[in-house]
């Protein structure tokens, strides 16, 4: 645990967003920006269409690095609040997968600290989606390389 | 020693399996660790190559010598998100 009140978490229930919002909202910070993930239609190329996602985590340690991505932030920018929340299990499509959401004194700062952190878990954070497909496949999600593309 | 092995998504669809112990001689590195995952779950062996490695929690690079009790997480490219 850090020193901070940070809600860095892993979770099947879905993301409930205005809360993560409220919660982090402080009478310092001036900016909140938020960042949401959200699983993205798409079809192959026969036409099925996607489903769902499902996520799966090495829990234990996409928490220790979400939370050193944190402190990592934490010493570049001024944040008040920070908020790191990522679904796992099934998530429909149309749903929030992610949610960052940062408190800043000023807005730039938000944004920076905010796209520093999804780049960050997107590229290292241990966790993977498999595409659930209408007509039953279902495919690993793994990029040719450790990478932050999307 | 015994090394605590942890497999995810692909690489745990191929081995069937979450988790398995590997028994290697004291002073083995990860690339060993690796080699003998690779023996005991032959179907994900081709895979192996592009699957980083993690040891108690921290990527860790092959030629990191083990001991026992460690964690060795072997870690498909990420796709969080």
């Amino acid at each position: 645990m850090n020193g901070h009140d940070d809600l860095i978490a892993l979770q099947s229930a879905s993301i409930d967003v205005g809360k993560i919002i409220a919660a982090i909202a402080e009478a310092q910070a001036g900016a909140i920006a938020t960042f949401l993930g959200t699983t993205r239609c798409d079809a192959d190329p026969d036409g099925r269409m996607l489903m769902a996602l499902d996520y799966q985590a090495y829990e234990q340690m996409a928490l220790a690095q979400m939370r050193r991505f944190a402190e990592a932030a934490r010493q570049k920018w001024p944040i008040r609040r920070l908020a790191i929340v990522h679904r796992i299990g099934k998530v429909e499509i149309g749903q929030p997968s992610v949610l960052v959401a940062v408190s800043t004194p000023h807005r730039s700062e938000a944004f920076d600290a905010c796209r520093f952190l999804i780049d960050s878990i997107k590229a290292e954070a241990t966790i993977w989606k498999k595409e659930l497909w209408a007509d039953g496949r279902q495919t690993w999600v793994h990029p040719p390389q450790h990478s932050s593309k999307e | 020693m015994t090394i605590h092995l942890k497999m995810f998504a692909i690489l745990r669809e191929r081995s069937g399996a979450a988790e398995a112990e590997l028994q290697l001689p004291e002073g083995a590195d990860v690339s060993q660790a690796v080699a003998e995952a690779g023996r005991r779950f032959p179907k994900m062996l081709d895979l192996l190559p592009r699957a980083a490695v993690a040891v108690n929690l921290d990527y860790a690079q092959r030629q990191v010598v083990l001991h026992d009790g460690d964690e060795l997480a072997l870690i498909p490219p990420v796709s969080g998100g």
